[in-house]
């Protein structure tokens, strides 16, 4: 019986249930209305992620038009990997070789942030830390284990956790110091984030403006549409 | 036949286009008396015509090839004009189709819409159910993500549960070992010529069966039995213009929620698009967690439901199969001399009841990993979704009625 009671429980308490296995993730708001952080996303991506993770879909140009830059300046500031602004993200490390090297080879990005969400894409941009059980030193938060180094190293610096009595992890102390402050690299791990979101989705923010309007077009034919049906409805007795 | 002459009347010499109109439109007589749930019929109709337009669209620039159909949907969401609207009202045509069609059901068994004389226009609809399960499920592979791909194994994975011949013929309808290209381009094929002809098809002869019998309505009334002196039902009004310019006022209603999803929330928090559906398919990485869209998640509950017997899942196949075909037995299982539930006694009202409330609770079990605690509440829902058909013929007999008005009530 008190099974029964617990079945019933949990099939009516929809939201008492998390999947198992999930980790906490922190919530980030990001503004893709903010040119300037995509712009800044954009750099750290061509810098840091470009050389192994390709996003095959994302044309350069159209990056450009939609954070704001011109083909020129995306020619000189953004494209080290390709030779014509028309191109897609594309990257020069056969995926055989990066398997190797990684022991999985790096996924392509274009829809990454459709896959994983962009709490969770922040949550592992500044989750690595030092572990050196693992083959690049590092391990993350949200990625148990993860194949991929720090590759943000150099601005975030290293960080490894500090455990209470109980193991629970309270803080992080840096080991190493990187270019950037915390907070201007919690700032940087927003930008990146913002500039994968939009990546995975280049049209959202013109879908949603233009949303706005068919919703008040539909909105007129449907005044018009029910005064037309009280006139003819008129002589329904 | 009004007109003799002129372009109607030459028309109407060599095809009967006025008498087609008349008979299914403007002479045409429905219940004056339809409510809300009457309307998601037309709604069906718009969707089906949205499906089948984007659907063309779409074939246009998708690719049936395991390697380039992942990157074909993504070139239509980035590079086709306006790919990205009408991919994204496909996807939400298809939810929307079946949040409107599982509407429309719920509307026949409240009013018993399926009682006689109407037996096969609910055994047609029954059908267009089924065809329309068959198409969302083959159409769901095409975009080849790694949902598409597991959900695809599972499924044809069940027909390897039959006992004997499960093996040759999962093998027979993958044309392969796995889910593979081979896989991909006979669902493309049936996706996009095979059913839709089929669903057509059943969608004309539900129509016509419809009226030539003519609709039911909320108080179950038959309006035919009282016609005035033209011979014209007392409460029904013509087809059109009555209820085209208030379908059309309802058809807008609908558009606005249609287009609120389409355009501010196509994913709808990953119910309509499933996030591990931008993995691209991986057949040597199978994901945690495989769940079905939310429109099979009743049915994938129920086959999780059932224990396997000898290490063979097809118990669970055949409880999810007979919870489909149990609708076709419908109009004979129910044996109530009154048709609508404002007429209906307790009994029925409240096995209405438990039957909604387990075909929820079963939805949504289906979309969360299984447990000890929600497998049991799983076999609980599927237990009371099928005593609510076993058990009709019964509750439907000893069920107090009330007495039902001669002609229709405003209300």
């Amino acid at each position: 019986m008190r099974k029964l009671i617990i079945a019933f429980v949990i099939a009516v308490l929809p939201g008492m249930a998390l999947a198992a296995g999930n980790v906490h993730l922190e919530k980030v708001d990001i503004d893709l209305n903010n040119k300037e952080s995509l712009q800044r996303g954009a750099k750290l991506f061509v810098n840091y992620c470009l050389s192994c993770h390709s996003a095959q879909y994302m044309r350069y140009n159209r990056m450009g038009r939609d954070i704001g830059l011109t083909d020129k300046q995306v020619e000189a500031n953004l494209m080290f990997a390709s030779e014509k602004v028309g191109e897609t993200m594309t990257i020069a490390m056969p995926s055989e070789k990066s398997a190797k090297w990684f022991g999985t080879a790096p996924p392509d990005l274009s829809v990454i942030s459709r896959s994983r969400g962009q709490d969770w894409l922040y949550n592992y941009l500044i989750g690595f830390y030092k572990d050196d059980s693992r083959p690049f030193g590092v391990n993350n938060t949200v990625f148990k284990d993860v194949g991929m180094p720090h590759v943000l190293w150099e601005l975030e610096g290293l960080k490894e956790p500090v455990y209470n009595e109980e193991h629970h992890r309270t803080g992080w102390k840096y080991v190493s110091k990187g270019k950037l402050s915390p907070a201007e690299f919690d700032a940087s791990a927003r930008d990146l984030t913002a500039f994968l979101v939009y990546v995975g989705e280049p049209i959202q923010q013109t879908r949603k403006a233009i949303g706005i309007w068919v919703l008040l077009f539909l909105f007129v034919l449907f005044v018009v549409s029910y005064y037309l049906k009280r006139e003819y409805w008129k002589d329904v007795h | 036949m009004s007109n003799n002459n002129g372009f109607m009347g030459w028309i109407d010499a060599r095809f009967p286009l006025t008498k087609m109109f008349e008979d299914h439109m403007s002479k045409y007589y429905a219940p004056k008396n339809f409510n809300f749930w009457y309307m998601f019929g037309i709604l069906a109709t718009v969707i089906l015509v949205i499906q089948i337009v984007t659907g063309v669209l779409l074939t246009m620039h998708y690719k049936p090839d395991a390697a380039l159909a992942f990157g074909s949907v993504e070139y239509i969401m980035r590079d086709v004009p306006g790919g990205w609207f009408i991919r994204y009202m496909h996807s939400t045509g298809a939810s929307a189709f079946f949040l409107v069609v599982y509407l429309h059901m719920y509307r026949g068994l409240i009013y018993g819409s399926f009682k006689a004389p109407r037996e096969l226009i609910w055994i047609f609809g029954v059908l267009i159910y089924v065809a329309l399960m068959a198409e969302a499920f083959m159409g769901y592979l095409l975009p080849w993500g790694q949902m598409s791909y597991w959900g695809a194994q599972v499924i044809v994975n069940l027909f390897a549960a039959v006992p004997f011949v499960g093996e040759e013929l999962s093998i027979w309808i993958r044309g392969d070992y796995v889910i593979s290209d081979a896989t991909l381009n006979r669902f493309f094929a049936f996706h996009v010529i095979a059913v839709p002809l089929i669903l057509i098809g059943l969608v004309v002869a539900h129509i016509i069966a419809l009226h030539e019998v003519g609709s039911n309505n909320p108080d179950g009334v038959e309006i035919k039995k009282t016609k005035g002196a033209d011979g014209i039902p007392l409460d029904g009004i013509a087809f059109h213009p009555y209820y085209t310019v208030k379908d059309l006022m309802l058809i807008v209603v609908f558009l606005m929620v249609f287009f609120a999803i389409v355009f501010f929330a196509p994913e709808m928090g990953g119910y309509f698009i499933e996030h591990a559906n931008f993995e691209p398919a991986n057949s040597l990485k199978t994901p945690e967690h495989i769940a079905p869209v939310w429109y099979f998640t009743p049915y994938y509950a129920m086959l999780r439901a059932v224990p396997p017997i000898f290490g063979s899942a097809f118990p669970g196949v055949v409880v999810m199969g007979l919870a489909i075909v149990v609708f076709f037995f419908l109009p004979w299982l129910d044996r109530s001399p009154v048709k609508s539930i404002r007429y209906r006694g307790m009994l029925y009202k409240s096995w209405i009841a438990v039957f909604v409330v387990s075909f929820i609770v079963l939805g949504y079990l289906g979309t969360q990993p299984s447990t000890p605690g929600k497998t049991l509440a799983a076999q609980i829902f599927t237990t009371l979704y099928f005593l609510f058909f076993f058990l009709m013929p019964w509750y439907t007999t000893v069920d107090k009625t009330k007495p039902v008005p001669e002609r229709v009530t405003d209300k």
